[in-house]
């Protein structure tokens, strides 16, 4: 009558291990140079607004190859993914209000 | 002092069900952390995007006086001290001591080269009075509100730098575990968490970099 209870299996524990290999970062390193290059070189025309949705969208690029293999977000846990990028959605929250209260301030105003 | 570890056999605290699940749960606190850092930057980023908006003119004088190369030299600093930051971590999980010592010193001398360029930038502007609100004395500029720009560029380069140094002291202390034997395959937390913090510290870099010395 006395059910007992097993611990779950040792080995399911340590599937989250992961080592991420010398090659992936180091081509990681090397495209981030080549993004470094890109955007510098980019800066040098004047494309007008256009000028900022290149480098914002290249270092977002840079940003996720950090975050998805040097800091190993690809491997980790939903959890974890859950935790970090809700930080990016409270950045926009405060960004996008605050901007769009100074941006159209003016119309209201009127 | 002498401490016997059975192979594949580590001590953990006694509320945690293995040494994986005692990682797993730093690492949590470790993210957990980082958000709070995300959102420790957010209001800086938010200055910038407003005042940005506010007097584009403004900013588009002010950021040219600004280095791009010493601000790109950084940006390289900073990602060649990623990647060996992440060699470090990999060097722990391999168990190969040397290799995370070496590795772990070369990140803290990179971390070192990117404080001695911003001392050169900063020096300079100090030099020439390009200093926050009321203690900017620069002569050169047309808009009145380009002071602004320098409040929000040392404030933000400011508060990095801060990290870089915090950066290199947590490294300093890492490095010297790291010589003692301290880390294998079998326990690398703290390797693995300063290498999530110095990661960061190099996100944040990936943004200021464009948003201070390119988009004029």
């Amino acid at each position: 009558m006395s059910q007992h209870k097993e611990h779950p299996p040792e080995h399911a524990e340590h599937k989250g291990h992961h080592i991420l290999p010398v090659l992936t970062g180091a081509k990681v390193w090397i495209a981030l140079l080549i993004f470094t290059a890109i955007t510098v070189a980019a800066a040098r025309f004047d494309m007008g607004n256009v000028n900022f949705t290149v480098a914002m969208a290249i270092a977002t690029i840079k940003a996720f190859l950090v975050v998805l293999f040097f800091m190993g977000m690809k491997y980790d846990t939903n959890e974890n993914r859950i935790i970090f990028f809700s930080s990016f959605i409270f950045l926009f929250i405060f960004i996008f209000l605050t901007y769009s209260d100074v941006l159209f301030r003016e119309l209201v105003m009127k | 002092m002498s401490e016997t570890r059975t192979e594949g056999v580590r001590h953990f605290a006694h509320h945690f069900k293995s040494a994986f699940h005692e990682f797993d749960a730093c690492k949590v606190g470790m993210w957990l952390f980082l958000l709070q850092e995300v959102l420790f930057f957010a209001p800086l980023f938010v200055g910038y995007a407003v005042y940005r908006a506010l007097y584009p003119e403004a900013w588009h004088e002010a950021s040219h006086l600004l280095d791009w190369k010493l601000g790109a030299l950084n940006t390289v600093v900073l990602i060649c001290s990623s990647f060996t930051m992440a060699m470090g971590v990999h060097a722990a999980q391999t168990g190969r001591k040397n290799k995370i010592v070496l590795n772990l010193g070369l990140t803290i001398l990179l971390a070192c080269c990117f404080l001695v360029v911003k001392y050169f930038e900063y020096s300079h502007k100090v030099h020439v009075g390009l200093l926050p609100a009321g203690m900017f004395t620069y002569e050169g500029l047309q808009h009145a509100k380009s002071p602004l720009f320098f409040s929000l560029y040392f404030m933000m380069t400011g508060l990095h730098g801060l990290h870089v140094l915090i950066g290199i002291a947590v490294l300093g202390w890492i490095w010297s575990r790291a010589r003692r034997g301290d880390f294998g395959p079998d326990y690398y937390t703290p390797v693995e968490l300063t290498g999530l913090y110095w990661h960061f510290v190099d996100l944040v870099w990936i943004y200021l970099f464009p948003l201070l010395y390119l988009v004029g």
